[in-house]
């Protein structure tokens, strides 16, 4: 068994074991690891796609591995949702520094935003841009719908006003208007909490609960206007404005006339 | 200048008739058996030949009663189906997007009676839109008594009653808005919980003894309600009655013009000329608030859904009225004091409570300091024109600036989202604003009220120009003026101008001893301030000087004017150093 022994105390012995070793892990990941699909092809594809968008468009503020500059916030972690939330209501690439951006009008294709997602996901781990079914209000009953208003009013109206008309908030911010916002877009928001908006996790409002509160803002919104116009739906500041406008002014002209009628005309 | 318009020399309705020679006829049936039992022809004779004058400023007043009319009309209606119980249900109605969610009574009965009463919407949207209209009606009609001087003796407490209704008629107010518990109102009560809440001292304890508890409590609707349609209505209507009574008893005032004096009245009688406008007014009144209520959502509380302490939404605003409120609110910085374990929230109890006092103090007590000021203690049936008292309109001026700038703090967000502006530099601009606005308003009002004065001045002096050009021989151009009408010359320098009070004087205008001590030192700088800079009206012997002295219809100017200095007192091209250059470069 001298030779056995000799060959263990050999120089060269311990690198050669571990060149072994590799060998034989990597022949044994080759034999368990999956097919490389051609899914996965795409994938990679996409990011790839993502990538040069990305460093094209975006990595001037959030820096080449989105990692952030003076410019723009890291976006390691913010998930795909954010993104698409961000390009698909155009308030990303940022045209200039404003107290916030507004959202504008989309340049980019799905297919672009999809792919400059998918790449931003690489990042970090963040939440994923939601399936049809997650914002879809197919299915929900009444009460449930009537639920969501509930939930609005207790977590969204504080800024959205009560029906997601908009509001205003401090330095030349504000909750923008949510009357033309898609499901998918308000969900993304909820997520990810978007420049002034606080980030509602899944534990606080589940998938269940930003359905059924896309469901309450669509119908609120698409309802009819229930005892007539609405005439600038600012609440009682239109209400007040209108009834001097209105009722005093109106009713001025009226008296105007009245005191001008008199036996004396002849 | 124009040229006055034609006044019609009589109108049966003015002459009086001549007193018929034969009995008057005597009643028969209905009318008979009425005036054995409660005499009419008595009242009908004193009540029918009422005579009112004509203006439409004089109707601003009658809006506010009908709109307050309209709104006992239709709250009958909506308190057959309200329920003022803030017991917790289920709510089961015909608005879907509230179905099955846990409501008040309340709440749920202001819902049906929107979805499911036949013409409740309607009526409930009349009767909102009617309360907004009765307050601003009764706010305008207030500003017209104000710049007009009809508060002036014998009128003080009729002001007083009026301040009185205003005040009143915004508790009605507020307390109906707050009834259908949903969350736009709900937030309206939490911000009256804070005003309570920040009285020093007894804050607390008021608070308790206003909601039963803390808030907000079980009872308040049920309280509310009987604020609303029972004590408050009660109270106005017979401040309202009171109010009206005193008109006729004072008699109406009227504006100035030839054949008004302060001893009589010209209009037209309440029957049948009165009666007709003054009726048919009541029901156009109606009818704009019928379509108003028809036509313009207002207070969607399908919207805003049930109140919850907990939830407030962006856009919260209170209706009009109590808008200058929540704007001085919104605007004042943080003031707070600790003192051995009691709270002062001066942020929430100057703006809040201390500013309503403002206001409704220095309302009521205006018409005694302007009669102490002016040292004017006359009857007056007469009204002002606005810039006859300068000051007074000015300060009036000032003040709905004041209030304005309030008014547009309290939308300060909605003011931020509709116009893209920074909702803080709104709120800082505003700060300053409410200081500086009703000086800049005040100074700009009095000089164009002294600039109207002394255009009258120059038009009574100097009337108004022929529209003809002439050439004279030397080649000089002049026009010739026209002297006014005595209707128009008579509207123009009627009114009394008040002396300004010398400090130390004891006697009163007609030499008469004073009782009491004479002029204050403070009494003759207000006077003097108030009064100081009104421009002298032409007198009887201006007038004269100025007929007299025109050869050419030209109508010179007083020299004895001492705050008129040449601009102020007509051309005198006729015989100036410039007409000699005139004509010398025109035949050069």
């Amino acid at each position: 068994m001298k030779f056995l022994t000799n060959l263990r105390r050999h120089a060269a012995a311990r690198p050669m074991l571990l060149i072994l070793a590799l060998l034989a892990v990597g022949l044994g990941y080759s034999v368990v690891a999956p097919q490389q699909s051609s899914a996965e092809t795409e994938m990679t594809q996409q990011i790839e796609e993502g990538k040069a968008l990305f460093d094209f468009t975006c990595s001037s503020c959030h820096g080449l591995g989105g990692e952030g500059t003076t410019q723009g916030p890291s976006l390691i972690g913010v998930g795909a949702a954010a993104v698409d939330f961000q390009m698909g209501t155009g308030r990303m690439p940022a045209a200039r520094e404003q107290a916030q951006l507004p959202a504008r009008q989309v340049n980019y294709s799905q297919e672009q935003i999809e792919a400059v997602a998918a790449y931003v996901a690489t990042f970090g781990p963040g939440p994923a841009i939601p399936s049809p079914d997650q914002v879809s209000p197919e299915g929900l009953t009444e009460e449930e719908i009537a639920r969501g208003g509930a939930l609005f009013r207790a977590n969204c109206s504080a800024c959205h006003g009560i029906t997601g008309g908009g509001g205003a908030m401090p330095n030349g911010k504000y909750a923008p208007n949510l009357t033309e916002t898609t499901g998918v877009h308000i969900y993304e928001a909820v997520r990810t909490g978007p420049q002034q908006m606080p980030t509602f996790s899944k534990e606080v409002i589940t998938d269940q609960d930003v359905r059924e509160i896309i469901a309450y803002v669509d119908d609120a919104n698409s309802q009819p206007n229930y005892g007539g116009l609405t005439m600038g739906d600012a609440g009682p500041v239109s209400e007040g404005f209108w009834a001097f406008v209105i009722g005093i002014g109106g009713l001025a002209m009226v008296a105007t006339w009245i005191a001008k009628k008199g036996a004396r005309a002849r | 200048m124009a040229t006055p318009t034609r006044v019609a020399e009589s109108s049966p309705a003015v002459e009086a008739d001549r007193a018929p020679a034969s009995k008057p006829k005597e009643m028969h049936g209905v009318a008979k058996w009425a005036d054995e039992r409660i005499g009419i022809a008595k009242i009908g004779k004193f009540g029918l030949r009422k005579v009112f004058p004509d203006h439409w400023s004089f109707l601003l007043g009658e809006i506010a009663l009908y709109s307050f009319i309209i709104l006992l009309l239709t709250g009958v209606f909506l308190t057959i189906w309200f329920k003022p119980s803030m017991a917790e249900i289920e709510y089961d109605g015909s608005y879907q997007l509230l179905k099955g969610m846990p409501v008040s009574e309340a709440f749920a009965s202001t819902l049906d009676i929107s979805f499911d009463v036949r013409g409740g919407l309607l009526v409930r949207q009349i009767h909102h839109w009617a309360a907004l209209l009765f307050v601003a009606a009764a706010t305008v009609h207030m500003l017209r008594v104000f710049f007009t001087g009809a508060f002036r003796k014998p009128r003080e407490v009729n002001w007083l009653i009026g301040v009185g209704l205003l005040s009143l008629s915004l508790i009605a107010g507020f307390a109906g808005y707050s009834l259908p518990d949903d969350l736009l109102s709900g937030t309206g009560l939490r911000f009256v919980d804070g005003l309570i809440r920040s009285i020093p001292i007894i804050g607390t304890w008021a608070e308790f003894f206003v909601f039963g508890g803390e808030y907000p409590g079980s009872i308040l609707i049920p309280r509310l309600y009987m604020v609303h349609i029972l004590l408050v209505p009660g109270i106005l209507l017979g401040l309202i009655s009171a109010h009206l009574a005193l008109v006729v008893y004072h008699k109406h005032t009227q504006y100035p013009g030839a054949g008004r004096t302060e001893n009589n009245v010209v209009g037209y009688p309440l029957f049948p000329i009165y009666m007709a406008k003054a009726g048919g007014f009541f029901f156009i009144v109606f009818g704009f608030l019928v379509l108003m209520g028809g036509f313009f959502q207002i207070n969607p509380v399908w919207l805003y859904g049930p109140y919850d302490p907990a939830k407030v939404t962006a856009g919260s605003q209170p209706d009009w009225y109590m808008g200058w409120v929540e704007g001085a609110i919104r605007i004042i910085p943080a003031m707070e004091w600790h003192i051995a374990g009691t709270t002062w929230t001066w942020s929430v109890f100057l703006p809040g409570v201390g500013l309503m006092g403002v206001l409704f103090v220095g309302l009521g007590l205006w018409p005694f300091i302007e009669s102490w000021i002016t040292g004017d203690k006359r009857e007056h049936h007469l009204l002002d024109r606005p810039r006859n008292a300068p000051t007074r309109t000015a300060l009036g001026v000032a003040g709905m600036t004041c209030y304005g700038m309030f008014w547009l703090s309290g939308g300060n967000d909605i003011i931020a989202t509709r116009f893209n502006l920074d909702l803080n530099a709104i709120t800082l601009f505003m700060r300053v604003a409410v200081f500086v606005a009703p000086v800049i308003a005040f100074i700009i009002t009095k000089r164009i009220a002294l600039s109207l004065q002394r255009a009258d001045r120059e038009r009574v002096l100097h009337g108004s120009e022929d529209g003809m050009i002439v050439r004279s021989p030397e080649g000089g151009y002049s026009e010739a003026h026209l002297p006014v009408s005595k209707e128009e010359e008579f509207l123009l320098t009627q009114h009394l101008q008040h002396k300004v009070l010398e400090q130390g004087h004891d006697t009163d205008a007609r030499g008469v001893q004073r009782k009491k001590g004479g002029v204050g030192r403070l009494q003759a700088r207000l006077s003097r301030w108030y009064l100081g800079h009104d421009i002298p009206k032409a007198t009887a012997s201006e007038i004269e000087a100025a007929h007299n002295h025109g050869a050419h219809g030209e109508v010179e100017g007083s020299h004895g004017a001492p705050e008129l200095d040449g601009d102020g007192t007509g051309a005198t091209p006729h015989h100036s150093a410039d007409e000699d250059a005139h004509s010398g470069s025109t035949a050069g």
